[in-house]
């Protein structure tokens, strides 16, 4: 055996019997990076929140100040923005888990091997496709002369104006959702033994009982799972309110996206992120008592 | 650069007084009266192009047409950054100041520009054609300041009023279609603050009372009484448009019957065949004035004059007019728009006399000391907070 | 659990209608990429493959595209190393403080996309760094660090360590370990999720939007060409080149990973 081999091996056999220094070599640099990176850029936002710009030059005047958020709290156009983002967040949170609970549980308990093989990778090429072209595409479906006033006509139904509303960001958000929803409760149920729903239905509980008493409270943890991806990337969106909302349309993700780019205006732009920084702090701190961190 | 540099150093020191291991005063601010940049020396002459060009410009302001040509003649490969609106314009220069050699704001931007220091004067002598340029467009108060050029006119237009011909057979002479409930969830107006002035040109019409004379320059009174109004046409409002393809979308589908619109997009939907037109309603229009601006930090002058100079020629001028429906700097441009598209220097007012520019309210920055010596106006971070009240 | 026929069908039809459903939005772009007109009306009237050759041949499309790959291969290849250290590094030690970093990796896409954009953007702008291809791949590889961690702390959970001790045991040193032991148990896992990093930083636009300087992503120029409309034909055809190229690293990780990770932390 060479020296430098001899060397390695002892230099390994170190690190073998100090795992504080291989755990620590290991996670520095990943660590690193997030300190320096990720979270000093979000105190840097959270600092800049207390500054203002000049109105004229659209310079940020380093001076102390609460008028950012004195300005969300007070003017009463913020609250609405806010409470209509929420609600839409809500809305097609519900939504999802309405649909996705049936398909997961279908996927993971009902259909065959290959059937199930076959649905989870059309269920995924979907959710990867281009965002962009998703949303874009929903604009030729909705619009009076797009797919579905088409498929209306033809099918002698009502004609349904819903280009450019509320209803319209409803159905295309929880479209762009709707696999964050499924995945994460697929898995749960897929947690789920089969012995312990055939010894519920031995004990004599009908389906719904067996749903309702057994599989529920073990999917729980990926609904919320799920639900925290509906929540922070309809929080985080502006760019479907931008093409498929209508008149009173405005998110927070707008808010912020024509205060930073359009207004120049960062220190209120970084105010109002706090305000979605802080919407998902609680939900993911009820998400944490609902052990959904497991299942993320 | 210096300054900056020196603003965001006091900005680390504010960072490291939050987190209470340093107490270093930190407290920068404001503009003076003389632009920070009027002192900067611009190009004597043109020396070989750098090899590139980086330009922020609207959509449609950097065409292949007109881009590859200048490219083969120039050796510059020019890169552009699209922005949406000339807020975006001026937050692209402020953050990405060292990037960009031009960028090809209107108006409502360039006082924001120039006193933020993002752009630096020119030497108007090395670009030849400036002289064919109209009176009025030489020396711009939105452009040039102390006789400083921070940039060179290109091209300008009024904000019409689009209308569907099947709506309203003859053409609307007044705005007030705009806020009548008559359309009820058939309008559309651009999703930009500055809109607040068409409501205010309107208001100076209908309500002389109020003595609005430049639909910028508002007083708080003046102001209060445009923004209600357009709180008033919140509920009619079918989409504030964000994208001029938006627009054109909502009236090819017949989502929208009337609406505030740029030239372009009636030139848009008249080519694919919709049933459309625009006018210039009786009480004026506001308007929009483009300059490219010299970034103070550009990296490539010699590319960047030569742009300057490029698209100041009447052939140009031209080509960008009638791609994009609007009326050249350059007097000469005329004969050659009629040659790319007959009849198109009429249609956009490239022979038109001066009293016909003196109409369009041009759009400026508005500021809070305007034009009475007083500083009672309404300044443009009002104007964006309000736009958000009422579109809110 | 037994189901009833009817309640078995029902399931299986309302799981194909969501797999449509999912589906009907890329059909209606791929359908569009060859209409001729430029102003989109329902149905299209002349059949033309015109628009992709114009895309292909467009410089700026060009261009938007090279960057994007750029980015997606150095953000992918940051991810890479720190998700699988990190990964290592939380499998097998036990210290203190261990959850707060598993909260810390999920932060990025667990706080809304705009959040992290504006965040760097503040960052980025008073440190004075210049936006370029370099806070493009930084931003992109903060949120991929967590999709290869994901797929690689999956596998690391159904590897025995008895395996790995079994190596030491015989005399190998730790790198002999990894190379001869641990690698070939995780390569699957740790492609799988560079290529879920990479077809996630090549679709990004939201963060991209803050971080980007003079220079297009592919997803940033074809938002600033739905905005004019002028191109939106040719915005069709980029689309459906971007859902195949997106798609292709997709189906592999889906085969080589046994689906594994795939959907567990995504985002936008």
């Amino acid at each position: 055996m060479s020296v430098r081999a001899g060397f390695r091996q002892k230099a390994g056999a170190a690190l073998w019997r100090r795992p504080w220094l291989r755990g620590a070599l290991t996670l520095s640099p990943p660590l690193l990076w997030f300190l320096v990176i990720y979270l000093t850029s979000l105190v840097v936002m959270l600092i800049t929140a207390f500054f203002s710009v000049n109105s004229l030059t659209g310079n940020v005047v380093y001076q102390w100040t609460w008028s950012n958020f004195s300005q969300i709290f007070t003017q009463s156009v913020y609250g609405s923005i806010i409470l209509r983002t929420l609600l839409m967040a809500i809305l097609v949170t519900i939504t999802d888990a309405l649909f996705a609970l049936p398909f997961a549980f279908y996927l993971a308990k009902v259909a065959g091997r290959r059937w199930r093989q076959l649905l989870l990778s059309l269920l995924l090429m979907p959710l990867w496709a281009s965002y962009l072209a998703k949303v874009y595409a929903w604009i030729n479906i909705l619009s009076n002369k797009g797919v579905l006033p088409d498929l209306e006509s033809h099918l002698g139904l009502p004609l349904t104006h819903i280009a450019y509303t509320n209803t319209a960001m409803w159905i295309v958000f929880s479209y762009l959702w709707l696999p964050f929803m499924i995945v994460p409760i697929y898995g749960a149920f897929e947690r789920v033994p089969n012995s312990l729903l055939e010894a519920s239905s031995d004990l004599g509980a009908g389906s719904w009982q067996t749903f309702r008493w057994v599989i529920l409270p073990m999917v729980l943890p990926g609904i919320v799972a799920g639900s925290i991806f509906t929540f922070s990337l309809t929080l985080g969106d502006f760019i479907t309110p931008l093409l498929i909302g209508g008149s009173s349309s405005n998110f927070i993700g707008n808010a912020i996206y024509d205060s930073a780019i359009n207004g120049g205006n960062l220190p209120f732009a970084a105010a109002l992120a706090f305000v979605s920084i802080a919407i998902m702090a609680v939900y993911l701190l009820l998400a944490k008592f609902a052990g959904a961190f497991e299942a993320l | 650069m210096k300054s900056s540099r020196i603003r965001r150093l006091a900005s680390l020191s504010a960072v490291a007084l939050v987190l209470g291991l340093l107490t270093a005063p930190a407290a920068f601010a404001g503009s003076t009266a003389a632009p920070p940049t009027q002192g900067m020396k611009p190009l004597q002459s043109v020396a070989t192009g750098e090899g590139h060009l980086s330009l922020i410009a609207w959509e449609g302001y950097a065409q292949p047409e007109w881009v590859k040509p200048f490219t083969a003649l120039t050796g510059c490969k020019v890169s552009v950054k699209y922005a949406g609106s000339s807020s975006e314009m001026v937050s692209l220069m402020a953050n990405g100041g060292g990037q960009y050699d031009l960028v090809s704001a209107s108006g409502d931007a360039d006082l924001r520009l120039i006193y933020g220091g993002d752009v630096k004067p020119i030497n108007i002598k090395l670009i030849p054609s400036w002289d064919e340029f109209r009176t009025f467009l030489k020396a711009p108060p939105f452009n040039t300041i102390n006789g400083y050029h921070y940039g060179i006119s290109y091209e300008f237009g009024p904000n019409v009023l689009l209308y569907s011909t099947t709506t309203f057979p003859t053409a609307p002479t007044s705005w007030s279609v705009l806020y009548n409930p008559k359309y009820k969830g058939k309008i559309t107006v651009p999703d930009n603050p500055i809109q607040i002035a068409d409501a205010a040109l309107y208001l100076s019409k209908i309500k002389p009372g109020l003595k609005i004379t430049n639909p910028y320059e508002l007083t708080q009174t003046q102001f209060n009484d445009a923004v209600s109004l357009l709180k008033e046409e919140h509920p009619l409002i079918k989409k504030y448009w964000d994208l001029a393809s938006q627009e054109i979308s909502l009236f090819q589908n017949g989502e929208a019957v009337v609406g505030a619109a740029w030239p372009y997009q009636t030139n848009t939907l008249i080519a694919a065949g919709a049933k459309v037109a625009d006018t210039i309603p009786s009480q004026g229009a506001t308007g929009w004035a483009d300059t490219w601006l010299l970034a103070t930090h550009a990296p490539d002058p010699n590319c960047a004059y030569k742009w300057m100079a490029y698209v100041s020629t009447p052939k140009i001028q031209a080509e960008e007019a009638d791609y994009f429906g609007e009326t050249p700097a350059n007097t000469l441009a005329c004969p050659i728009m009629n040659t790319i598209q007959k009849g198109s220097c009429a249609a956009y007012h490239a022979n038109a006399p001066a009293a016909y520019f003196s109409t369009i309210k041009f759009w400026q920055t508005p500021l809070a000391a305007c034009g009475n010596g007083k500083n009672d106006c309404v300044d443009f971070t009002q104007w964006q907070q309000a736009w958000t009240q009422i579109t809110g | 659990m037994k189901l009833s026929f009817p309640t078995r069908m029902a399931l299986a039809v309302l799981a194909v209608a969501v797999v449509l459903f999912l589906f009907a939005p890329l059909l209606v772009i791929i359908y569009f990429a060859f209409g001729k007109s430029n102003v989109q009306t329902f149905p299209i009237h002349h059949f033309t493959t015109y628009w992709f050759g114009v895309a292909w041949n467009d410089p700026a499309v060009r261009g938007a595209l090279w960057l994007s790959l750029k980015a997606g291969f150095f953000a992918t290849a940051i991810a890479l190393i720190l998700g699988t250290l990190v990964a290592f590094g939380i499998h097998r030690f036990k210290f203190f403080g261990r959850d707060t970093i598993s909260l810390l990796l999920v932060l990025p896409i667990a706080l809304p996309g705009i959040v992290t954009g504006l965040a760097l953007q503040s960052a980025f702008n008073l440190a004075g760094i210049p936006f370029s291809l370099y806070t493009i791949i930084i931003g992109h590889a903060t949120f991929c660090i967590v999709v290869v961690f994901n797929n690689v702390i999956a596998r690391l959970r159904r590897t025995s360590m008895t395996l790995i001790e079994a190596s030491a045991d015989l005399g190998a040193t730790p790198l002999q370990t990894f190379r001869l032991v641990t690698m070939p148990t995780l390569s699957t896992a740790i492609v799988a999720g560079a290529l879920l990093a990479f077809a996630l930083s090549f679709d990004e636009v939201i963060v991209t939007t803050f971080t980007a300087g003079a220079q297009n992503t592919l997803p940033l120029w074809i938002f600033g060409a739905i905005r004019l409309g002028q191109q939106l034909p040719e915005v069709n055809a980029v689309v459906v080149g971007v859902i195949a190229l997106t798609m292709v690293p997709i189906v592999i990780a889906a085969r080589i990973s046994g689906g594994e990770g795939l959907g567990g932390s995504t985002r936008l």
